[in-house]
């Protein structure tokens, strides 16, 4: 009762009971796939959370000071201000320890589902018209959460993080002509200058975080004008949304999966140690160690970095050092390709039409085998970014490590390519057979298998794409 | 849905809620009592698993299941209501009466639109250059270090290195007296034999009584080349695996780094100091457009 006369209170304000109905009766559709781009949701609201917690302790300051805290191998060492307050949130501050472990958790899984989503929206063809435009917003948050995690990553000045920010600045400095002066600007002099933390924290905790929450706005209101996709099967066409009602089912369901996604990054938060910056020690520009290793999602250009050979471009004096092309080149490339890719497609395959269906991967061999082999490509090369853990783990000399993994970085795509598209092939054709050389089988009560005369009984149709309907799958290249 | 499973459902969910309100209560407990991480960890884990669990039951068992069905309506809007929208935007030429003007009175209006667009790049452009302030101009900063004709050789506690201090196959990290822990600076100094060697035609007297002075900043990214394998007299860097031949000037035999690592002038002043005879001949650590400048 009482919440029908707020109701009733707010609406003779506002007048929307009609849009709010509208809005409970949204429909989404049932399939696990689609909760992916949710969990990425959620750990964006976790990092938030626990964000704003650590924000109230950590000192975005290079200034050097004399640690005296409770964490006794560094007592007595020099570090900064940021370094220092780090620690004091991992020893000294109550529940401190594990609201930054949860934030570091949070956002490895962040970008992870992140990835898996814009893969899931890849193979299934759900960014074809009318969602061109929808993909490229996801692009960029893609984009905008990489770089928060690289700017979050560096923040406590340790040693392994400075190591990384080294790196970037040279790769930085690597830009013909407008290089060393874009690393000037951007870190405010030579590194390591006393700038760059405290304008990493802005960019972290201010100015890429509002451009995801706006971005993700867009990303989300594109979504709910443009309706959601669904894979073919009984009663869903290009006409119509079939799935659960927004509330109460669809609601329950996804704040379930938000307890969940929340409840794994707590235990992961408690139980698996990250990053324990405390161990790398206060950053000093000519300390290094061996197994230096970025978060996970950085290991693609570590790797190419490895992998690289000793090559550079001089023309006339001028220089396009080495590190220029796995760096700026292969990343730039990289996300121009990916963005366009809906428009590179829509050029091959001349089908410009609206699509609400999606594609089962197998029925579209090419695409499929592409992305198989990109993804390859960069698996590859996140696994040469552990080249040197490799080769003492196994013993080998890392020269020969890196020697094989210039080979696979090539080979293996190629080859990923050529099994997919056999296998989408092969699985194509099976789905097409003709009705008369399908073996029906029925379950009989005691549990055996029985084969039913075609036409006795109607086939089940709950496997999607063998069904009526089958002749709109193939491709309409 | 028969009575015994909603039941059943309702059943899981009290138990789970219950989970949830005894393990947040054993959270603020613990955190009375302390706090302890891995602790911490679990029972927030439970809380909040038991909420995640509570939910999906009742999403999968207690509410109404479907499958619904929502119509989708074409995207693209009517002929009339595209004509509407851009006859409303062209009010934009129209008069203070609201007339469509001759086609003077056009022009004079597109004249005034690009004027106010050029005005308005302008002040973009103007605003543009406060971003100079950021970081000063590179100038000759990424051409010089802090090594100076006669800089005394410091360790990383500052103390002066003398030539009888390292043993044959020793490294030392090195600074120019005064400035330790300068970046660019940073020198990896090697005792490679007991003799007097030359790296390279050029560089005769650069090496006394087996001291040879490296850039400690790898030309390929910038991390500290930091480590030294006397028996193959080889530089490592464990970045990116970029490895130099120490006797023959650091010159790269493996990995992406593409010049070797400058070399100091090193000699030996008469008190037994080592000191550097003038700084790096050419610019240390990564490679740049115009580094050969």
């Amino acid at each position: 009762m009482l919440i029908r006369r707020l109701a009733r209170w707010l609406d003779s304000r506002l007048g929307a009971a009609r849009f709010a109905r509208t809005a409970l009766n949204k429909v989404f559709p049932d399939h696990w796939s689609f909760m992916i781009g949710e969990i990425a949701l959620y750990c964006l609201v976790i990092l938030i959370l626990t964000g704003v917690y650590l924000t109230f302790f950590f000192v975005p300051d290079s200034r050097e000071v004399v640690y005296h805290g409770s964490y006794a191998p560094l007592r007595g060492a020099h570090m900064s201000a940021a370094y220092q307050s780090t620690l004091r949130v991992s020893f000294d501050v109550r529940a401190g320890l594990v609201m930054r472990q949860i934030h570091h958790w949070a956002a490895l899984i962040f970008i992870g589902s992140i990835i898996v989503h814009m893969v899931r929206i890849f193979f299934t063809g759900a960014f074809r018209r009318p969602r061109e435009l929808n993909w490229a917003v996801g692009v960029t948050l893609l984009l905008l959460a990489l770089a928060n995690g690289f700017t979050g990553y560096s923040l406590p000045d340790d040693q392994l993080s400075g190591t990384g920010l080294r790196i970037a600045y040279s790769v930085l400095e690597s830009v013909p002509f407008l290089g060393p002066w874009m690393a000037f600007l951007v870190f405010g002099g030579e590194f390591p200058s006393d700038d760059i933390i405290s304008r990493l924290f802005t960019i972290h905790v201010l100015i890429v975080p509002a451009l995801i929450v706006g971005l993700l706005s867009v990303h989300l209101g594109l979504l709910v004008r443009q309706k959601h996709t669904q894979f073919r099967g009984r009663g869903r066409t290009e006409r119509n949304v079939v799935g659960s009602k927004l509330w109460p089912t669809f609601t329950a369901k996804t704040l379930g999966l938000f307890f969940f996604v929340f409840a794994v990054c707590a235990a992961l938060g408690g139980l698996a140690q990250i990053n324990p910056v405390w161990l790398y020690g206060p950053f000093k520009a000519q300390a290094v160690s061996s197994g230096s290793q970025p978060d996970w999602y950085i290991g693609w250009l570590e790797g190419a970095l490895r992998l690289m050979p000793p090559w550079e471009l001089r023309v006339a004096g001028f220089e396009i050092p080495n590190p220029f092309f796995p760096g700026v080149l292969l990343p730039g490339v990289t996300f121009a390709v990916i963005y366009a890719w809906p428009w590179i497609e829509q050029r091959f395959t001349k089908d410009r039409a609206e699509h609400h269906l999606l594609d089962r991967p197998r029925d579209r061999p090419v695409r499929t085998g592409l992305g198989v082999a990109v993804l390859t490509f960069y698996v590859v090369l996140f696994v040469a970014g552990g080249d040197d853990v490799i080769a003492s783990h196994f013993n080998l000399s890392v020269n020969d490590v890196v020697y094989v993994f210039r080979g696979l970085v090539f080979v293996l795509p190629a080859v990923a390519y050529y099994v997919t598209y056999r296998l989408c092939k092969e699985l194509s054709a099976r789905a097409r057979l003709p009705a008369d050389e399908l073996a029906l089988l029925a379950r009989t009560p005691e549990g055996g298998y029985v084969e039913v005369e075609p036409g006795v009984e109607e086939p089940g149709v709950d496997e999607p794409g063998v069904d009526e309907e089958d002749e709109e799958l193939s491709p309409s290249s | 849905m028969s009575v015994s499973a909603e039941q059943r459902a309702t059943r899981h969910i009290a138990v789970a809620l219950g989970l949830t309100t005894a393990s947040a209560l054993g959270l603020a407990v613990l955190y009375a009592l302390g706090g302890q991480s891995q602790l911490e960890g679990i029972l927030l884990a439970l809380a909040l698993g038991g909420l995640g669990y509570a939910f999906v039951v009742a999403a999968r068992r207690l509410l109404p299941q479907g499958p619904f069905t929502e119509d989708r309506e074409p995207l693209a809007s009517s002929e009339a209501d595209l004509e509407g929208f851009g006859s409303d935007f062209d009010r934009l030429y129209q008069d203070a009466e609201g007339e469509e003007g001759s086609g003077q009175a056009l022009a004079r209006r597109r004249f005034l639109l690009r004027m106010f667009g050029a005005a308005v790049g302008a002040m973009g452009l103007a605003a543009l250059f406060p971003i100079a302030s950021l970081g000063p101009r590179p100038g000759d900063a990424l051409f010089e270090t802090k090594w100076r004709k006669g800089s005394r050789v410091v360790d990383e506690q500052g103390k002066p290195v003398k030539a009888g201090d390292l043993k044959v196959g020793g490294v030392l990290t090195v600074f120019p007296e005064g400035w330790v822990g300068a970046a660019d600076s940073q020198t990896l100094l090697i005792r490679a034999t007991d003799h007097a060697i030359t790296t390279r035609p050029g560089r005769e007297d650069w090496s006394p009584r087996g001291y040879v002075a490296y850039s400690k900043i790898c030309t390929h990214a910038g991390c500290p080349v930091g480590l030294y394998q006397h028996s193959i007299q080889r530089l490592l860097c464990p970045c990116h695996q970029s490895t130099f031949e120490v006797l023959t000037g650091a010159t790269p035999v493996f990995g992406p780094a593409t010049r070797a690592l400058p070399q100091l002038p090193l000699m030996v002043d008469e008190n037994g100091d080592l000191r550097a005879q003038h700084d790096f001949d050419q610019p240390v650590g990564p490679g740049f457009w115009n580094r050969e400048r």
